[in-house]
């Protein structure tokens, strides 16, 4: 067991404790700092696969962007401890937990039986910026395009659907009433 | 080195978990961080394959999960802060106004 195994091992468990916590936690604020975690030893864990540009996106968009998105909708409509049971259908968590358990179990058995195959230290060429954006803009510009709409009409979508409705026109009143 | 097996098996281990999360919290929240949970995990698995076959296109389609990610939890949260408007509720069992 080499220094690398042991690096892999720490960072790993942090991040399966932090999904635990996210997962677990009875206050949202809580969640949503258990998840900063969770990308933050992710992100490391890319370093350690090659893909150094990747893990600085990571970094920016998921620790820098989401979460504070997430923690800015936190802030805005109250987090008190909420109760973590449904009301009803009280057989889908064990459900759940029961079919995790075993997709888990067939994962792992599968992947312990295959030949443990290492990483080539220069693959990728380290995933550096610069091997990226050539990939990126050359061969994979239709995708940039599609990312480029996506986005796009995700942000006109979330303008209109967070607008405050005005009383009179209230989409639902007539529905209520 | 580390093999890419344990990379593999870390990466069903967290969708597991966000699965889980998904089936048994209540709170709309806590399910919008458990989805994003478990697209990492899936971005941790496309660049351990990325990185055993030395092919880029994986790294370059985290790239395409990061911004359906983010475009997904911009959506999210804004039907969420709509619906919060009508019921003053993020409980999910409360998410009926279409049910007949």
């Amino acid at each position: 067991m080499d220094f690398a195994m042991i690096f892999f091992i720490l960072v790993g468990a942090l991040s399966v404790g932090a999904a635990v916590g996210v997962v677990t936690s009875k206050i949202a604020v809580h969640s949503a700092l258990f998840l900063l975690v969770h990308f933050a030893t992710l992100a490391i864990l890319y370093v350690t696969l090659n893909a150094q540009f990747l893990a600085a996106a990571q970094v920016i968009i998921y620790a820098g962007g989401i979460v504070i998105l997430i923690l800015f909708v936190i802030m805005l409509i109250g987090s008190g401890p909420m109760e973590t049971r449904a009301a009803y259908r009280s057989w889908v968590p064990y459900a759940g937990l029961a079919l995790g358990i075993l997709m888990l179990a067939g994962v792992s058995l599968t992947l312990l039986q295959a030949p443990a195959t290492p990483i080539d230290p220069e693959a990728n060429q380290g995933g550096v910026p610069i091997v990226i954006g050539l990939t990126l803009y050359s061969q994979n510009i239709l995708l940039v395009q599609l990312a480029a709409i996506l986005l796009l009409v995700a942000l006109i979508g979330a303008l209109l659907l967070a607008r405050r409705p005005k009383p009179e026109e209230s989409p639902t009143s007539n529905l209520r009433s | 080195m580390v093999p890419i097996n344990y990379y593999l098996i870390l990466s069903a281990i967290i969708f597991t978990i966000g699965a889980i999360g998904v089936l048994s919290r209540r709170n709309a929240l806590i399910i919008i961080m458990c989805v994003e949970m478990m697209l990492n995990s899936v971005n941790l698995t496309l660049i351990a394959f990325a990185g055993q076959w030395n092919n880029l296109v994986g790294q370059i389609f985290v790239f395409m999960v990061m911004a359906v990610a983010a475009a997904e939890v911009a959506v999210g949260l804004a039907i969420l802060i709509a619906h919060f408007h009508l019921s003053k509720s993020t409980n999910i069992d409360d998410v009926n106004l279409m049910k007949w």
